[in-house]
């Protein structure tokens, strides 16, 4: 076992052939420690999903070397190493909310008194008792990401991958989740990768801020934040943080020309 | 006791909403009908006055129109008399009772429909499952559609009559060449309605091919499937009507229909029509009232039923 969960070095990945080609990936070496949050941000098209599907082993890299847990994204996924919470929620219909989460663990074939431990803890992190009966229609937007995190949760994987989970709700809710997934962070002392779009989230969740910008896709700064890793909505006013969404901002107008398009 | 009376007011509203609409284009439709009765009927009517020499007038001769023994238009009272006459007041046994004939049509539409179903699954199941057998069998499967089923049928019937086969099975089989194409067609779809996240999602937990078919693919297709089954329930009715056309017409409605066409029955042949056509709306309303209990069942809401 190493203390670095995920290691990609020189990391390339090409869509399409010719002049279709796409570079979604270009040059990227980064390393994440065990228990880091880490955020991906910059604009669309820059990577930031991609290079989550990669590690994920939902895509493969045309170049280069990535190692989860010290071993291939392939060999990760066989281990369970990872949960994996999609933009949006993804919850199964015909399943209610007890079952949505349990879906994993069937798969994995756990026990049935595991199932139910596991269902419950899960949604417990996640602040959902209660609502194991409930079928997704009948559930807020935020209460249904919630469901998928703590399916993302349920086996107890160390690594959390988020691809913008909380983009599609509005703000509030946006604030409360920010608020109980740190909580959870905290608590779990997993190690989440965490794809946004929006500066601030970023620089409230982080341990660190990774800015990367498109065509090719690649990083352009990373950004270490001196918040300790208890830390409530406050901060955002305090001097330090108002400097790092400063930073990620320079860092994001740097590798992103607004004129590209029009040539 | 107010709130019964609103609950029971508010039932009573609903009903007469869907009712009325269906209610006003039936008097419609009955009000042209029996002015076609009375057009159509009238010039036979007249030269049978002249024939036997009667006087007549037109109160008189709009009565006669609608009386006659074989009508080129029969009245819609006189099909609900002959359809009174053949089912409540003969015996299910009788070879005239229009019970008898249309148990016998039903039965090989059931096994038809039943066996297109299984049929159109298996072959929507290989195809989503497999590329080349998408491209090998779909062509096949869309031409097997263009042949007109009258032209096919008379075949199948004495293909397999010549193998020993007689009777139910082969009207089935039509019925079945007729209703497994609406279901492979909902249940490809149906099978790839998943999104794509959602299989993305299956593929991180490292699951099989078959879990994520039993657990992700097959559950999704449900409402494809009732949708489709509504079609085919419909048009396996159609197939088994055909069916008995040229099988010498023994029993069924198909018999009712083809032996009054010999006799000039023409009240016969429209309270068959009729009957078929009550029979095919309580097949589809049925598939229907099941699709709506599966889908509430599965925890869909209501209007994805």
């Amino acid at each position: 076992m190493t203390d670095k969960i995920i290691s990609a070095k020189n990391v390339e990945l090409k869509f399409g052939r010719g002049s279709e080609e796409v570079v979604a990936l270009k040059n990227i070496s980064l390393e994440v420690g065990a228990g880091e949050f880490v955020s991906f941000i910059g604009p669309s098209g820059c990577g930031k999903t991609t290079f989550l599907r990669t590690v994920a082993a939902l895509e493969k890299p045309t170049s280069g070397h990535i190692l989860v847990n010290g071993v291939s994204p392939d060999e990760a996924r066989t281990n369970r190493a990872y949960g994996y919470v999609f933009q949006s929620a993804g919850l199964y219909p015909w399943r209610n909310i007890s079952k949505n989460v349990s879906l994993p663990l069937e798969i994995m074939n756990y026990s049935r008194e595991e199932i139910s431990k596991r269902v419950s803890e899960s949604l417990n992190l996640v602040e959902l008792n209660g609502f194991e009966k409930k079928f997704p229609w009948q559930l807020s937007g935020g209460m249904q990401q919630r469901a998928s995190i703590a399916r993302a949760l349920s086996f107890d994987a160390d690594l959390l991958l988020m691809d913008e989970p909380f983009g599609a709700l509005d703000e509030i809710v946006r604030d409360h989740l920010n608020e109980q997934l740190l909580d959870l962070w905290q608590k779990t002392g997993k190690t989440i990768c965490f794809v946004t779009h929006s500066i601030p989230e970023a620089v409230f969740l982080s341990t660190k801020i990774v800015v990367m910008s498109p065509r090719p896709g690649r990083i352009v700064d990373v950004i270490k934040s001196p918040f300790p890793s208890s830390r409530s909505l406050e901060i955002r006013d305090s001097k330090e943080f108002i400097s790092i969404s400063q930073r990620v901002r320079e860092g994001l107008r740097s590798g992103y020309d607004y004129n590209e398009n029009k040539g | 006791m107010t709130t019964m009376r609103i609950r029971a007011n508010k039932f009573l509203k609903k009903i007469a909403e869907k009712i009325l609409p269906i209610l006003t284009i039936l008097f419609l439709l009955t009000v042209v009908w029996y002015f076609f009765t009375i057009y159509l009927n009238s010039a036979m009517q007249i030269d049978k006055y002249d024939r036997q020499g009667i006087s007549w007038n037109i109160s008189k001769l709009v009565l006669d129109t609608m009386s006659q023994e074989r009508p080129k238009l029969p009245a819609p009272h006189q099909i609900a008399e002959e359809i009174w006459k053949t089912t409540v007041e003969k015996k299910i046994t009788s070879k005239r009772s229009l019970i008898y004939h249309s148990s016998i049509t039903l039965s090989s539409t059931i096994v038809g429909f039943m066996l297109g179903t299984v049929l159109g699954v298996v072959l929507a199941v290989s195809i989503v499952e497999n590329r080349a057998m998408e491209s090998s069998l779909m062509p096949w499967i869309i031409a097997s559609q263009t042949i007109p089923i009258l032209a096919i049928a008379p075949m199948i019937i004495v293909v397999l009559n010549s193998l020993g086969f007689s009777g139910l099975l082969p009207k089935a089989l039509i019925s079945t060449y007729l209703s497994f194409f609406p279901i492979v067609v909902g249940m490809v779809k149906g099978l790839r309605s998943p999104d794509i996240i959602l299989v993305d999602l299956m593929k991180t937990y490292n699951s099989s091919k078959v879990d994520i078919f039993f657990k992700l693919r097959l559950p999704a297709s449900v409402p494809f499937l009732f949708t489709s089954m509504k079609v085919a329930i419909a048009i396996s009715l159609v197939g088994a009507i055909v069916g008995e056309l040229p099988t010498g017409a023994v029993a069924g409605l198909g018999a009712r229909l083809l032996t009054g066409s010999y006799y000039g029955q023409t009240i016969q042949i429209w309270s068959a029509l009729i009957m078929a056509s009550i029979l095919a709306a309580t097949l589809v309303f049925s598939i229907q009232a099941i699709g709506y209990l599966v889908s509430k069942k599965m925890g869909y809401t209501n209007e994805e039923a």
